[in-house]
């Protein structure tokens, strides 16, 4: 065991059980799957994404490029896990992944030996020969290879949810410079919301043993987070990261709730998205450590020098039972001495540096560290690390050791100050990217910004804290900042070891070297943005935080520029991955989107009906009676009961939109092709309407009630777009006209009722004194009245299905007693429910158009209603209308088919053909867009567009459908394949 | 020089020494016969079948970044031919060909893979509008097949087929489709183009253009003045910027920002191009194992290449409904492009009214599975002053005649194509 | 994206329909060049990198038109009208 026998911030307490790679091991609340497998020696975790060269757990944070795992299993397995993030829970199950057979025995480490062949670009030179192996053989081989972990087999089983909410200032991070913002603004009286990712607030006052105030940093962040927890306009949100700027303050975040339990508890969601709006924000986001490019540096055993320091501070771990520091600064031999003070068994100091400060060495010799200056690490040996490999003051020698601490410095996390576009700047004297501009209302202090001193980042954050609430208005008296260590450490940069063996990775996890960068350079790649997708750089699930500077510099010095003229690449949301099922919340099945039921659902499952989906809607699609063997006979049955004797459907789905005022005669006219204003009231008319360029935009009634009083009916699907439009109309274009418009979609249930019988059922409903005898309510006629003892009710006398047919409209919570009325009414003359198929047919055997040729492609004249278009007055279309395109006499034009032979089945989406003509696009003459079968002509019919259709009738072209294997002749006829003349509806 | 296992096993036995930059980082010359603007896929294409069926070397492609930076590199590398409107297929189909044997063409590994595309169904009057679609790419002569609910699972089991709000029917495949890797197409071109002769001129920024009384004879850049006989503009994203420099101030374009999306690399998973449109979705995985996916476009003018919140979790929300197993895994970058949004959502490859300047532009969301077929009808008109038959549809002029090529018929709205 | 609408306030771009470029104006159908100056007002914008005035619909609030000035380039709202009677309110708070 390297647990250190005392300290750290677990609960020594609280043991719990967890298993990696099936063999049951122990660790405490508190751990992560990291510090718990270092403190049972478990030091090989993974591998490679393309060597498969074995890999240890290399930092303590969201940065690790190695420790990636399946954790859970099942349904619930999390591919890519990051064990250094991942809490430990009692009975966490976590396994090894990209290894067959196993962790220690993984096959495919054979592509480390062809590692001289698989440098950067490699893909892209080869597989070519022959052309056809590609997608059969060379292909699937990568792909299997590729890829890290497994994703579930099967649906996730928990459950997601997202928030939206609202404060004046909003603190990333709650390491020293977060803690202090939050604890200055709290005071101020702003409404604070401190988000963390880490489920201990403190960042690295938990990490390093530096003192505030007198008191250890971990007591401290604790006694503060205790006084946030205390103010009632603070709120902390542990395991809450924020990932993402978005525009006008709105912060994307994601609070993991349950994943550091086993299963999350009942009505818990597992994760939780959240949307802040804050008026502003202070980054506090820290830094992370960078590496030191070198030859082995990629054994398990190397890691970074502030996770070793993390390890033994935090976690009391000692991650080897020896320990070389590899370093470039001052801090990371703090870190040494704080990590042997707690019991880590440090060794040696090797610093590139020719002279560091004398306390450091005298610390170092009063610790029994041996100090190397002016060294480098030019190799390791061991698959776990046993040696590296030291030059110093021009001496090699070789060292036993099982753990190499590295730092390079310390990079801003800067990545949130990037997501508006701005740019990060190099600043040299602190060798790292600081901030450049940032999205508005976002402020960075502490370690972010580039202020490595924790007196000063506590400082920095106590002031940005204050003036962000300030800027909201919170004033109040300074607090003081508290007191602790202020001088920033000396370092110095340096990349990348000159005299490196062995390959010497730049990004771990894609298994870039410092090689493939000089391919990258000799072959032309060294833009930022040519590096990077040519080697992959940075473009793993770490997201480049410990290799995109290193790689850069290492570009920097190959091409001879500074890092500043290099450049760098932007960082874009998310700051760390977030799970799909967390941006999906709960909507997924049946949830995904509403569902919209008419006012006679229920009425309609108690028929029997069988519901579709059609858009948004759910409606009755047919009823099928019992011994009916398909839904052809059910839907057959009832069009002939409409033909016969009367049926009804809900067709409350229709837009009805109120206009009233003494300006809508005027304002229809503008918006339908055809006039309205002379619609004498207690009449309904048939309008069509164009967008702005020419071509239909929807069709329906519009009926007048009242002198300045009109309800307009639009299609299902453009119900929606068409109030837009209206409203559009009245407000940007016409505002002088005194009209006003209300959606009454919802408010309305209306009912069809079709069929020669229909008088005689609606009678029945009616109240006294509601005359629809044929000259009360003719044919297109429109009156308010009464039904079923005073419920009032608009009568429509329309038809869709070319018999006689009223629509009638109640108030929606009547919709369903108006059908049971119907029915009961209609009794005596066999009235009939009928879904939308059976509505379908009806209006295909009268030849109306529908949704299937208001494609939103189709001009009036395409639909055969040129003629409709009022010449007299100008109207939203008009003018695009007029194009040539639009009125050119070849555009296919609505028609009806007929099969030849009767027995054929007719399909929409086959394109007409001459016969005889070969089958090409040169000769595609149109196409079938909608088909029924006609119970009444015992044959499928068709409706659709033909070039010249309406001069073709009798003429026979051939409909051609091979996606479904269909090649024949239908007959060119009239889409008015019953009642022409129109008798049955004015009857 | 020639990628070959010869070359392959020289270097890899020398330390990878031996290789020479992919294309030569020119400096610009006074002057050229032809100038592309933009070293997109697009402009890259257009300047090698320049220089290799029409014979014309002195060309130079201006790039104000780094070749690849723009929309070439920032899309979900979706080929496919599957479109409905006669203005449309036979151009896509022409490049689907190109693909198929361009990396042998190129000596350059793009990763063209063509693992098919499926179009989902949830109604009756889908599928046959998939039909009409299928049945028109089949006239011109690409590959098509229409399957059932049972087609689908046999292929994609995972999908959500007994608890989805939008059932799935069946799907419009294309085998033939698939994806190939965009920033390989961009280098690929860029290399063959400079083997040519073509020179490739980066960090150079078109500020202006030079007139000689109406006709454009150059450009101004910040690299400074380059003259040319005809300038070409493959620049989209940017068309109304640079197209403004020309005086070309009003143009049938809006910009757009489209996100994109990938996961963290998973084992293989996803073996074709599958789209969700009742869910704005669509998903394939990356040869490295990523998922890529995207949606819909966030529907506001913008140059600002970045979106918000609302269509990302519209496009999560799209694919958790058709693939619920996905719910753990992790979006690991996102990032937005700038599309040239044009009014009626097909492109431009014709003359401006400007004599010598060429527009190759409005590839909305689409223009990467079109960048050989762009290349070849672009070049041919620079090179014959006329439209290459299977791009003679994508006229500037049609917005005034009405001949518009209006896929989803959604009329002149460009966030809604 | 947040939409200062002048009748609800500050509310979620998700909630509103966007049309487009709002300096256009619909031209007179009786002009003897009509279908010329159509063809502008329809198809041709200037889609400028900067300040652009647009039109938004706040579908799922107050169902008015609003006329937003915002840089296409930030995204930055600089102030919002309702397209009926010019009713002002600021953009993003500074």
């Amino acid at each position: 065991m390297s647990r250190l026998p005392v300290g750290g911030l677990i609960d020594r307490a609280r043991p719990l059980a967890f298993t990696f790679d099936g063999t049951l091991y122990r660790g405490h609340e508190g751990d992560t799957l990291a510090s718990a497998l270092l403190a049972n020696d478990v030091r090989l975790v993974g591998r490679s994404f393309k060597y498969h060269r074995p890999r240890g757990i290399f930092s303590a944070g969201v940065e690790e490029p190695n420790a990636l795992v399946e954790l859970r299993s099942g349904a619930r397995r999390e591919p890519n896990s990051r064990a250094t993030v991942a809490e430990l829970y009692d009975g966490l199950e976590a396994a090894s992944q990209n290894r067959w057979p196993s962790l220690d025995h993984d096959l495919l480490s054979i592509n480390g030996l062809l590692s001289p062949f698989l440098g950067a670009g490699f893909y892209y030179k080869t597989f070519m020969w022959p052309a056809a192996l590609w997608e059969k053989f060379y292909e699937p081989v990568i792909r299997r290879a590729a890829g890290l972990g497994r994703a579930a087999d099967e649906a996730d089983p928990d459950h997601y949810e997202k928030l939206t909410t609202f404060c004046d200032v909003l603190i990333i991070g709650a390491g020293p410079a977060g803690l202090m913002a939050a604890l200055a603004a709290g005071r101020a009286g702003a409404r604070v919301i401190l988000a963390d990712e880490d489920f201990l607030p403190g960042g690295r006052l938990n990490a390093e043993a530096l003192e505030v105030d007198g008191m250890a940093g971990a007591a401290f962040a604790a006694r503060l987070r205790a006084e946030l927890d205390s103010l009632p306009n603070v709120r902390v949100m542990t395991r809450t990261t924020v990932f993402g700027v978005y525009d006008a303050g709105t912060y994307g975040a994601l609070e993991r709730v349950a994943d550091h339990l086993p299963t999350p508890g009942p009505f818990q969601p597992r994760q939780r998205l959240w949307r802040i709006v804050a008026t502003r924000a202070v980054l506090a986001a820290g830094a992370t450590e960078r590496p030191i490019v070198f030859g082995g540096n990629d054994r398990p055993g190397v890691m970074l020098a502030g996770a070793v320091r993390a390890y033994a501070n935090r976690f009391g771990v000692a991650t080897g039972t020896s320990t070389v520091v590899f370093a470039t600064n001052d801090d990371a031999w703090r870190g040494a001495f704080e990590a042997q003070r707690a019991g880590a068994r440090v060794t040696t100091i090797v610093d590139v540096r020719r002279e560091v400060a004398p306390a450091l060495t005298r610390e170092a010799g009063a610790l029994g560290i041996r100090t190397l200056l002016d060294g480098r690490i030019t190799g390791t040996k061991g698959k776990l690390l046993t040696h590296v490999d030291v030059i110093a003051n021009g001496r090699r020698e070789r060292f036993a050791t099982e753990t190499l601490a590295v730092s390079g410095g310390w990079s801003p996390s800067v990545h949130l100050t990037c997501h508006h576009g701005g740019k990060p700047v190099w600043n040299e004297a602190l060798a790292a990217f600081v901030p450049g501009t940032c999205p508005p209302g976002l402020e960075v202090a502490g370690a972010a910004a580039g202020t490595f001193s924790l007196g000063g980042a506590l400082r920095e954050g106590r002031t940005l804290g204050a003036k962000a609430a300030a800027d909201v208005g919170h004033t109040s008296p300074m607090i003081e900042a508290p007191k602790a260590q202020d001088t920033p450490g000396a370092a110095t940069a340096f990349w990348h070891v000159a005299e490196s063996v062995g390959p010497a990775f730049v990004d771990l996890q894609n298994d870039v070297t410092a090689k493939d960068v000089s391919i990258a350079h000799r072959e032309g790649f060294r833009s930022v943005e040519h590096l990077k997708r040519y080697t992959t750089l940075g473009m793993a699930t770490d997201q480049g935080r410990t290799s995109n500077v290193t790689g850069l510099a290492i570009m920097a010095s190959l091409t001879g520029q500074g890092i500043a003229e290099t450049g760098t690449t932007i960082f874009r949301p998310p700051y760390t991955p977030v799970s799909l099922g967390a941006l999906a919340g709960h909507h997924r099945g049946k949830d995904f989107r509403p569902v919209r039921l008419t006012p006679t659902h229920e009425w309609a499952r108690a028929q029997g009906a069988v519901f579709i989906e059609t858009g948004a809607w759910l409606r009755a699609q047919y009823f099928p009676r019992p011994g009916e063997k398909d839904w052809l006979e059910s839907v057959s049955r009832e069009v002939t009961a409409v033909r016969a004797a009367v049926g009804l459907i809900d067709v409350s789905t229709f837009g009805k939109i109120d206009l009233q005022g003494p300006d809508v005669g005027a304002f229809l006219d503008r918006v339908y092709i055809n006039g309205f204003a002379q619609l004498g009231v207690g009449k309904a008319r048939y309008g069509v309407m164009l967008r702005e360029d020419g071509m239909v935009m929807d069709d329906g009634t519009t009926a007048r009630l009242s002198p300045e009083h009109y309800v307009m009916t639009t299609t299902t699907v453009n119900a929606a777009k068409v109030y837009q439009h209206l409203e559009f109309c009245l407000q940007v274009l016409w505002p002088e006209l005194d009209v006003t418009i209300a959606s009454v979609s919802d408010q309305w249930a209306q009912i069809a009722l079709a069929g020669p019988r229909a008088r005689d059922v609606l009678a029945r409903i009616v109240d006294a004194g509601v005359d629809v005898s044929n000259e009360g309510l003719p044919f297109m006629g429109a009156i308010e009245g009464a039904v079923m003892g005073g419920v009032p009710a608009r009568l429509f006398r329309l038809s869709f299905s070319g018999e006689l047919g009223y629509e009638i409209a109640v108030p929606a919570r009547h919709g369903a007693a108006l059908a049971d009325a119907l029915m009961t009414a209609g009794a005596a003359f066999g009235i009939t429910p009928y879904g939308i198929e059976a509505l379908g047919v009806l209006r295909i055997e009268k030849g109306h158009v529908s949704g299937n040729e208001l494609t939103g492609q189709t001009t009036a004249g395409d639909l055969g209603m040129g003629r409709m278009a009022s010449t007299k007055k100008d109207y939203i279309g008009r003018v695009m209308a007029a194009r040539p395109g639009l009125t050119d006499p070849d555009r296919p034009s609505f028609i009806g088919f007929r099969p030849v032979d009767p027995a054929q089945r007719l399909r929409a989406g086959a394109h007409f053909l001459t016969p005889g003509a070969v089958a090409s696009v040169e000769n595609d003459e149109g196409y079938m867009s909608s088909v029924a079968y006609s119970p009444h002509l015992g044959h499928w019919i068709g409706l659709g567009f033909l070039k010249n259709g309406p001069s073709r009738i009798g003429e026979r072209v051939r409909a051609y459908d091979p996606v479904r294997g269909n090649d024949f002749e239908v007959e060119v006829c009239s889409p008015g394949f019953i009642d022409p003349e129109g008798e049955r509806l004015r009857g | 020089m020639r990628y070959s296992f010869l070359s392959l096993l020289t270097n890899g036995l020398t330390g990878q020494k031996g290789w020479k930059p992919a294309w030569r980082d020119a400096a610009p010359k006074p002057a050229y016969d032809v100038i592309i603007v933009g070293g997109g896929g697009h402009g890259l294409a257009t300047a090698y079948y320049l220089a290799r069926v029409h014979g014309i070397r002195n060309v130079a492609v201006i790039e104000k970044g780094t070749i690849g930076s723009g929309n070439a590199g920032r899309n979900t590398t979706i080929i496919r031919s599957n479109y409905l409107l006669p203005g449309n297929e036979p151009f896509y189909e022409w490049s689907m060909k190109l693909w198929e044997g361009l990396e042998q063409e190129l000596n350059y590994n793009a990763m063209v893979s063509q693992r098919g595309i499926l179009n989902l169904y949830h109604s009756d009057a889908q599928r046959d509008a998939y039909a009409r679609r299928g049945n028109a790419m089949r006239l011109n002569g690409a590959d098509s097949e229409l399957l059932d609910r049972e087609g689908v699972r046999a292929m994609y089991p995972f999908l959500d087929f007994d608890n989805a709000r939008f059932p799935i029917q069946g799907g419009l495949m294309q085998r033939r489709a698939g994806t190939a890797r965009h920033d390989a197409v961009v280098w690929g071109y860029a290399r063959g183009a400079d083997r040519l002769g073509v020179d490739i001129i980066q960090n150079c920024e078109v500020t202006g253009f030079i007139r000689e009384g109406e006709a454009i004879t150059g450009v101004e850049t910040t690299r400074g003045a380059i003259r040319a006989k005809k300038v070409g503009l493959a620049v989209a994203g940017s068309t109304s910027r640079v197209a403004a420099q020309a005086g070309l101030t009003r143009l049938p374009i809006e910009s757009h920002v489209l996100q994109a999306f990938v996961s963290e690399g998973l084992k293989p998973m996803v073996d074709g191009v599958i789209t969700f449109g009742a869910g704005h979705f669509y998903i394939s995985q990356s040869d490295k194992g990523g998922l890529v996916f995207g949606g819909d476009i966030d529907g506001y003018n913008s140059y600002a290449q970045r979106g918000n919140l609302p269509v990302v979790e519209d496009v999560a929300e799209g694919g958790m409904a058709l693939m619920p197993r996905i719910g753990r895994l992790r979006l690991l970058r996102m990032w937005g492009g700038i599309m040239d949004m044009s009014m009626d959502g097909s492109p431009i490859i014709d003359h401006t009214p400007i004599p010598g300047l060429y527009l190759n532009a409005g590839w909305c969301y689409g223009g990467f599975k079109a960048t050989p077929a762009s290349g070849w009808c672009f070049a041919h008109l620079l090179a014959k002053d006329e439209p290459h038959k299977v791009g003679a549809a994508f006229r500037l002029d049609r917005f005034r005649t009405g001949h518009l090529i209006d896929e989803k018929g959604v009329g002149a709205q460009p966030n809604l194509h | 994206m947040r939409i200062p609408c002048p009748y609800c306030g500050a509310r979620d771009a998700h909630e509103f329909a966007y049309l487009g470029d709002a300096t256009l104006t619909r031209p007179d159908p009786a002009a003897p060049d009509a279908e010329g100056r159509f063809f502008d007002y329809v198809y041709q914008r200037t889609n400028p990198a900067g300040a652009h005035e647009e039109w938004w619909y706040h579908a799922q609030g107050c169902r008015q038109w609003v006329k937003v000035a915002r840089d296409t380039r930030t995204h930055a709202i600089g102030g919002a009208t309702l397209a009926r009677d010019g009713a002002a309110t600021s953009g993003d708070p500074a």
